[in-house]
């Protein structure tokens, strides 16, 4: 009799607990509805950034020639890592909402739908990752060296991040909808306010005599990532003569990506506590 | 009796009314203060004990708050006041099919609403052609859901429900959905439950099914357990509350500062004459007198019951405003009765517009005949039958298999 009820509890617990086969199973789903009717399917996204790639080379260093060298190479290591913040974050946003029909009718743990929607970025990114890699090493040697360690607390970092601002703003969008279209005007404004387009040396520069706003603009924790990221795959401080990253040493970026992820992680326990307080009234608010 | 496994002490939730919420942040500055303060109980202080293996039938008129507590109960909305305590793994049979994504196959589908059940891959592997038998799905299982008809959407939400081993079950009204053979399959399914010890709450509006698979009843009225126990007593409570039961004496009590149902009056459309019995496919109408405070407004339904107890269609009317004198008239009408003989019952109720509460109710038990010779049954159907060739020994023999003959 103890053990049935023990039994019986643990299927309970199942219904309640994040389990990691409810996430793949999910994110799964976001895969294969987004591909199902299309005759490539995934082929599209990982031909995004080989067409990035060839647009900017086309326009950067052949017609426009911004005197960066290889500025695509630049671009695209902090472009992928934004668009899986932007998508993850975006996408997370609308995860409870979209999903009404199961909020307001089955019992389970609602914190896997802005997880999966994490996690379906994430899926994406690490393809186009490898895709932009397997190019580089055909196109851009210098990216292959034992630099490319920065990748680790560079993803780590985004994950958290793009985590917390997942559960805050699916949390928040259920009862205001405004939430949505707020973030994509701040998301719009935050890219241009992260080194993607341009160097980071560049802001550095023109706030030389203004140390404390620099250092601000290096906590938000996109520009310490994206700045990682560059180092990690452009690789080069100085190029063509220019500086085009901050540091040679890998001591700035840790340190930025230390105060970016102590950020993360504030903001995660912040997106928690409000996911957790919001939840139950989720099924009254859709 | 058995550890209980589902217990709710003291549990009440409020809604705030839809007009007094906030949606954007706009208004939730502008609502802020007054935007907490007004609320609809829809369940009041219910305290429920529910045993191991116990079946309990959920009934109450329209908006007394069964499928609230059903969600309450299954954890999708949490109560404002009270606890609910829950030991197992619950199916909650609220609407088959939620959740489940058009784009994707069958297939796809079954293991996506499994794990969203809470059971592991290896779990729905193993059931997963139990699953699709007993949705009769087998040709379809690789089509994508959205092309599906609604009887094999909801077959198939059915199944997999049933099939992910609940301890508890939640039903609310699906076993009013499906043809005939797919609710004997239902209720078949829930007897098996049954035998296997698993605890069943379901709502239901069919009465009569109430005493057949229940072994207690549980009557909700305006948010409050009205009726507590044996299921005739509460199929009876319920029917002297909608005033549908024998005795009536009941209705007395209503209060005078509501609308209540004052008459009505069945007629021939063509002819303006009343009229208690017509043919199938002639026009009808029914006017639905209401008397009550001048200038209130109620919403009055007709529910058209057909021979043999069987719900036939509903109808609804917009609010209707009570004249100066206090009284006013809502006419129904249709336009061709279906070809079914025999006895008809009217249930008529009366409803807020705006909460949906019931404020008078009333049934009429044979309200008019549809004529005809139910001899040969009630339904009138075009058929036809005629001698064929009789195929040779063999051949017939090669085509029993082919075209599902069987042999009597």
């Amino acid at each position: 009799m103890a053990q049935a009820q023990q039994a019986a509890d643990a299927r309970a617990a199942a219904q309640s607990r994040v389990r990691l086969e409810l996430l793949t199973e999910l994110v799964r789903k976001d895969l294969k509805v987004k591909y199902k009717n299309s005759a490539l399917g995934f082929i599209w996204s990982l031909a995004n950034p080989l067409l990035y790639l060839a647009v900017f080379t086309l326009v950067f260093d052949k017609l426009l020639n911004n005197g960066v060298k290889a500025f695509p190479v630049l671009f695209m290591s902090g472009f992928l890592v934004w668009n899986f913040f932007n998508l993850a974050t975006m996408s997370g946003t609308g995860s409870v909402v979209g999903n009404a029909n199961l909020v307001r009718k089955v019992r389970f743990p609602r914190v896997v739908l802005p997880l999966s929607s994490v996690g379906f970025a994430g899926v994406h990114f690490l393809l186009q990752l490898g895709v932009l890699l397997i190019v580089l090493a055909l196109f851009y040697r210098d990216a292959f060296g034992s630099q490319l360690v920065l990748l680790v607390p560079a993803l780590a970092v985004v994950a958290v991040f793009a985590t917390a601002m997942a559960l805050l703003a699916s949390a928040l969008n259920v009862r205001y909808r405004d939430v949505e279209h707020l973030l994509e005007v701040i998301l719009l404004a935050w890219f241009w306010l992260t080194p993607i387009v341009y160097p980071v040396t560049f802001v550095r520069d023109r706030l030389a005599d203004q140390p404390w706003l620099f250092r601000l603009y290096m906590a938000n924790p996109m520009t310490g990532v994206v700045t990682a990221m560059q180092r990690a795959i452009y690789v080069h401080p100085v190029a063509g003569g220019r500086p085009i990253l901050p540091a040679g040493g890998y001591g700035f970026y840790l340190f930025w990506l230390g105060v970016g992820g102590a950020i993360a992680l504030v903001l995660l326990a912040a997106g928690w506590w409000t996911f957790r307080r919001l939840q139950a009234d989720f099924a009254e608010e859709l | 009796m058995a550890a209980p496994t589902i217990v709710a002490a003291g549990v009440g939730k409020r809604f705030l009314l839809h007009h007094k919420r906030a949606t954007s942040l706009k208004e939730r500055l502008l609502l802020h203060r007054q935007s907490s303060s007004e609320g609809f109980w829809a369940l009041q202080d219910v305290s429920l004990e529910i045993g191991a293996g116990q079946t309990v039938g959920l009934i109450g008129p329209n908006g007394s708050g069964k499928s609230t507590l059903l969600k309450v109960l299954s954890g999708i909305l949490a109560p404002t006041t009270g606890t609910v305590e829950v030991r197992g793994r619950i199916a909650s049979l609220l609407e088959l099919g939620a959740g489940f994504n058009g784009e994707l196959t069958g297939r796809e589908n079954v293991y996506l609403n499994a794990a969203i059940l809470g059971l592991s891959r290896r779990e729905t592997q193993r059931s997963f052609d139990d699953i699709v038998a007993f949705a009769e799905l087998e040709p379809f299982i690789d089509n994508q859901v959205k092309h599906y008809s609604s009887g094999q959407y909801v077959r198939l939400g059915f199944a997999v429900a049933v099939h992910v081993s609940p301890d508890i079950l939640l039903v609310d009204e699906v076993l009013a959905v499906g043809d005939e053979s797919f609710q004997r399959k239902c209720l078949d399914k829930i007897a098996e439950f049954q035998q296997r010890g698993c605890t069943i709450l379901f709502v239901t509006h069919a009465l009569d099914l109430v005493p057949r698979i229940c072994s207690r009843g549980v009557v909700l009225d305006h948010g409050q357990v009205l009726h507590d126990g044996d299921p005739v007593e509460a199929a009876e409570r319920l029917r002297s509350l909608l005033g549908t039961g024998a005795d009536q004496s009941g209705r007395g009590a209503l209060p005078a500062d509501r609308p209540r149902l004052a008459g009505r009056r069945l007629f021939d459309p063509a002819t303006g004459l009343h009229k208690g019995h017509f043919r199938g496919g002639e026009a009808m109408a029914v006017d639905v007198d209401l008397t009550g405070p001048a200038g209130a407004s109620a919403a009055v339904r007709v529910a058209v019951t057909g021979p043999a107890d069987v719900p036939l269609w509903v109808m609804d009317s917009d609010p209707a405003t009570l004249g100066p004198d206090g009284t006013a008239t809502v006419r129904f009408g249709v336009k061709e009765l279906p070809q079914i003989k025999g006895i008809y019952a009217l249930a008529l109720a009366l409803r807020d517009p705006a909460t949906g509460v019931t404020y008078d109710a009333r049934r009429i038990g044979e309200a008019f005949l549809a004529v005809g010779d139910t001899a040969s049954g009630i339904l009138e159907v075009a058929w036809s039958a005629d001698q064929i060739e009789t195929p040779g020994e063999e051949e017939r023999d090669r085509a029993a298999g082919d075209r599902g003959r069987s042999q009597l």
